[in-house]
């Protein structure tokens, strides 16, 4: 991933170029040049990571997504989740990385929460990792996952909110 | 700008600027710093291109730090430049030692923002109701109304008239500045002691007994807490609302990583071991919960005491104290008076304490033996005591706290390191101020004005509408006479201020109307019933000075501009008292001018260095400062060099450029009485008062209410931040599921809770771990006002009992858009 390709709207509401050579982003820009309309999150990779069919209900499988060094959970909940993916639509995916200080957080089947051991914070894995209590001060970010019925693939193509200890979700070198 | 997700964030430069602030929210007073830089640059990832010295080229550690969208704003200054800002936590602040909380870290959220929705909501110029609409005005128009209106009830009917609603706090929206700013106005210059605090409804203390035993509330350091044999939490839920000092100070003696700061403040040959804890509340809290995980479960005593029995389980554990000789003996003769009269008055046996607490009696006794028994080397157990509301909104203020601190002074379990006996707090405190001129009790302001008495009221960054009791009856009273005011100003038209005043006096003098102002930073639910909002600054948009619960004074740095044309609330108050010391010169009065001078301060400082920094100096008028007499010593200059770490008061000297503080009260056992000792005070046990017992036989739910996590101290923020918003839409009222079944309801109802004084709304949520008969709900939310089921009962100092009430609670319906986007899961960590 170069970061040339890194597409973002600051927050200032002007639109800047900054030192890391951003690309301004503009509707007009991108509809001359490709039909298809730009992105105002990062370039995600797009990684296979399971078989819907093998995830069994309340217990997690591991992945690292974007790259290597970001830890992730893909849980079967067990019950039809907003956002979910998957026949059953209650597969879902989160950064373990608990977003006060990056602690790893475990899931619990009982509960279906995430929860991390250093400060006591807890996540519900059923509402887009909403924070039920603790130290955040933003939810647990969730992988964007696609479900193709034709071989029953799940993918992550994407990460709503920013995972802990970065700058940006996409590292220089990834 | 609004973005519903963000996945890069912006780094301060190298250069940016670094300024230290206090989290203005909590007692804890948790150290950060902000960074401020244009909003067109960012910092690089290398450790050398970012303020923050690390390497973001790659994926950093777990407990690095705490860095999230939240901790970041854009703001903008007066002079139309945009800076970004980001505030995190300082790891060489000895108090959180770079842990963030949910509240402190969103500072950098709620600070003004023109484009943000906490931003849209900020009051920027002065307003006044024109009869039927609201018109911003200058500062000038505004404080000449304020003046002449003041002037005229003054002059005719005396100060009891003029009546405020007021903090007296430190953090955000207090501080010494701001303190000593309003009680120089009010108290020397209008004279009026027609003042209710913040929380409560007369001037008063919510500390008078230990006060009058001859121990001020915050005698200890936050590290005390790790050199304890025994932590006895009293009505306090540490991990939600004292966070970074549960976490960084309770827990690591908890798990035994404390020893070596035990050997070096224990005595030579004094037994060390693993420190203990007892936690007294009713409710399975959440510190209750996760410390079962956290620690050894056999260092832990959870006694689920029966609502409103405290006094009952001190006095009875003071008599097995005695009856077994564990008391301190020579302390009790050399530094104490009145040992023996309370110890006959206070006299319970275990089995009664038993009855009356609904507490095993060998929970009882382990509870004594771990923090009173002696250790194995002979040597007294150090036990650190922490209270909050759950015995200060208790069953009779001044009774429990009296019971408690007997026990304490007969134990010598304070002035030792280890020990102490200590409020928990709630906001960091700031007091500075001339005395109060009312006596004791003083006054209970809100059923004068229930009563028909007051002709003016001035609202000073607090909300008695969200935060009384008897809360509807004293809502209804103030809107009614409000709006009497609001139909003669109907009637005005193209009159100045001063013909204003005119009508506004007669409305309030003959037609018993009620005169308004709210000053705040948002238009508050009081301000439904205001004339005239004024605006104020807070935290960061000016310097502010407050200390914490181990009275560690810092300075909060001003890094930006307040918005439109608010202001320091000091500086508001010296506008005031300038514009009343005018219309007296100009009459002639030099009486009455003489006593608004001194108010010729230009900046905060200016506030700061009058009052807090003149208490005890020669020439100085009489200053009741928490500074006490060395307060002097502290400049703003020096409290820079000082940093997030500070000063603890009271400060000692000024050595090689370095403040010199108090790490802990009493050590030498002198007291702040008259005689130096420290007085036992009898406190018998004494049942549930009247008004109480009658709505207890009468509905069937104890209405506990407390803080939760997330919006603790920062609720008036929080009714605007989604993250906050999203999460408690209405207050949650925690109910047993059995109990919850029983009346059809199910997570994510609204209900309705009435009883005999009101009632109000909250949003159920099952819990188990709340008792059948109990429920646990938010207190004083913007929309879920707990106080309108409290009876107007208080202490014998005005101090209510806001944990004492009971009624019934009914399903009113669903708000489906609420409860689908609330997690309902247990808020528990079990």
């Amino acid at each position: 991933m170069k970061l040339s390709r890194r597409r973002f709207l600051a927050g200032s509401g002007a639109t800047v170029a900054v030192g890391s050579a951003a690309l301004v982003w503009s509707p007009a820009q991108a509809s001359e040049s490709n039909p298809q309309p730009g992105k105002v999150m990062l370039d995600y990779p797009t990684t296979t990571i399971s078989k819907a069919g093998d995830l069994k209900v309340g217990q997690p499988v591991s992945f690292s997504y974007p790259d290597t060094s970001s830890p992730c959970a893909l849980v079967k909940t067990g019950r039809k989740t907003q956002g979910g993916i998957g026949p059953d639509e209650d597969i879902v995916a989160y950064s373990i990385l608990c977003t006060h200080m990056g602690c790893p957080v475990s899931y619990s089947s009982e509960e279906r929460t995430f929860k991390c051991p250093c400060h006591f914070s807890v996540f519900d894995s059923e509402l887009n990792g909403q924070m039920v209590s603790g130290q955040a001060t933003e939810n647990l970010p969730r992988i964007l996952l696609s479900y193709k019925d034709s071989d029953d693939s799940i993918e992550a193509v994407g990460v709503e909110g920013l995972i802990y200890g970065r700058q940006a979700n996409i590292l220089p070198d990834a | 700008m609004f973005e519903h997700k963000k996945d890069r964030i912006a780094l301060p430069p190298a250069n940016a600027q670094k300024t230290q602030t206090c989290c203005h929210f909590c007692i804890v007073g948790c150290g950060y710093h902000v960074y401020k830089w244009p909003a067109d640059q960012e910092g690089g990832l290398a450790p050398d291109q970012n303020a923050l010295g690390l390497d973001f080229r790659q994926q950093l550690g777990a407990l690095q730090l705490t860095m999230t969208q939240t901790m970041t704003n854009i703001v903008q200054d007066d002079d139309g430049s945009y800076h970004r800002i980001m505030i995190l936590p300082d790891k060489d602040c000895k108090v959180n030692g770079g842990l963030s909380s949910t509240r402190g870290g969103q500072m950098a959220s709620i600070m003004y923002s023109p484009q943000t929705p906490v931003g849209n909501q900020r009051v920027k110029y002065p307003r006044v109701f024109a009869g039927d609409e609201w018109r911003d005005t200058s500062w000038e128009q505004a404080i000449i109304l304020y003046s002449h209106l003041t002037k005229l009830i003054l002059d005719d009917a005396g100060p009891d008239q003029l009546m405020f609603n007021l903090f007296d706090h430190g953090g955000a929206g207090g501080g010494f500045e701001n303190t000593w700013g309003t009680g120089k106005l009010i108290f020397t210059g209008l004279g009026s002691k027609m003042v209710r605090i913040h929380n409560r409804p007369a001037y008063n203390s919510e500390c008078h007994a230990t006060r009058d035993m001859g121990i001020g509330e915050l005698n200890n350091s936050y590290e005390d807490a790790q050199m304890a044999d025994c932590i006895f939490s009293v009505g306090a839920n540490a991990y939600e609302t004292q966070t970074n000092y549960f976490l960084n100070h309770w827990l690591p003696g908890l798990q035994g990583q404390s020893t070596n700061r035990k050997r070096e403040v224990y005595d030579d040959g004094e037994t060390i071991q693993q420190t203990k804890i007892i936690l007294v509340d009713p409710r399975r809290a959440l510190t209750v919960a996760l410390l079962e995980q956290a620690i050894d479960t056999d260092n832990l005593l959870f006694l689920d005491i029966e609502p409103g029995t405290d006094t009952a389980l001190f006095i009875g554990l003071l008599t097995y104290v005695v009856d077994q000789g564990w008391q301190d003996e020579e302390f009790i003769g050399e530094y104490t008076t009145g040992f023996e009269d309370a110890v006959k008055a206070n006299r319970l046996s275990l089995d009664e304490t038993s009855e009356i607490t609904g507490i095993r009696k060998d929970k009882l006794i382990k509870a004594a033996e771990w923090a009173y028994k002696p250790k194995a080397s002979g040597h007294l157990p150090r036990t650190m005591h922490g209270y909050e509301k759950g015995i200060i909104w208790g069953n009779d203020n001044y009774r429990i706290q009296s019971a408690l601190v007997d026990l304490v002074l007969a134990t010598h379990n304070v002035g030792r390191r280890g020990t102490g006996v200590v409020r928990m707090g709630g906001h960091q405190e700031g007091y500075c101020r001339p005395p109060y001129p009312g006596g004791r009790p003083a006054p209970y302001v809100d059923q004068e004005i229930i009563q028909g008495n007051g002709q003016m009221l001035t609202v000073w960054a607090c909300n008695a509408f969200q935060t009384t009791l008897n809360a509807e009856q004293y809502r209804n009273e103030v809107l009614r006479r409000s709006d009497i005011v609001k139909q003669a100003l109907r009637k005005v038209r193209g009159a100045g201020p001063e013909e204003m005043a005119k009508v506004i006096h007669k409305a309030v003098k003959e037609d018993g109307g009620l005169f308004v102002t709210v000053i705040d930073l948002y238009a508050t639910k009081f301000a439904e019933a205001a004339h005239m909002v004024l605006p104020a600054a807070h935290t960061g948009e000016m310097n502010l000075t407050s200390m914490n619960g181990e009275r560690r004074l810092r300075l909060s740095e001003k890094f930006m501009d307040p918005p439109g044309t608010a202001k320091p609330d000091c500086l508001i108050a010296a506008d005031m008292g300038n514009a009343l010391r005018k219309l007296y010169e100009a009459e002639g009065n030099t009486d009455m001018a003489k006593r608004f001078e001194g108010f010729d301060w230009k900046t905060e400082e200016d506030a700061y260095n009058d009052g807090f920094r003149r208490a005890g100096q020669p020439g100085a008028p009489a200053i009741d400062s928490q500074g006490g007499p060395t307060g002097h010593l502290a400049t703003y200059e020096r409290l820079r060099a000082a940093g997030n770490n500070g000063v603890q008061l009271p400060i000692k000297e000024y050595k090689d450029g370095q403040l010199i503080g108090t790490e802990m009260l009493y050590t030498d056992g002198k007291f702040d009485t008259d005689d130096g000792k420290a007085h036992f005070l009898p406190a018998p046990w004494n049942g549930m008062p009247d008004v109480v017992e009658e709505q207890r036989k009468k509905y069937r739910f104890w209405i506990n209410n407390g803080r939760t996590n997330q919006i603790w101290q920062t609720a008036y923020h929080d009714q605007h931040v989604e993250f906050r918003r999203g999460r408690y839409p209405m207050a949650p009222l925690e109910i047993n599921p059995d109990d919850a079944k029983d009346l059809g309801i199910e997570s994510g109802d609204l209900v309705e809770l009435f009883n005999d004084y009101g009632a109000t709304t909250a949003m159920a949520y099952l819990e188990p771990d709340i008792k059948q008969g109990h429920v646990f709900m938010e207190a004083m939310y913007f929309n879920s006002v707990m106080g309108d089921l409290v009876t107007p009962w208080t202490d014998r100092n005005i101090i209510p009992y806001y944990k004492g009430t009971w009624a019934d609670v009914r399903r009113i319906g669903r708000i489906d858009d609420y409860a689908d986007k609330v997690s309902f899961k247990r808020r528990r960590y079990v």
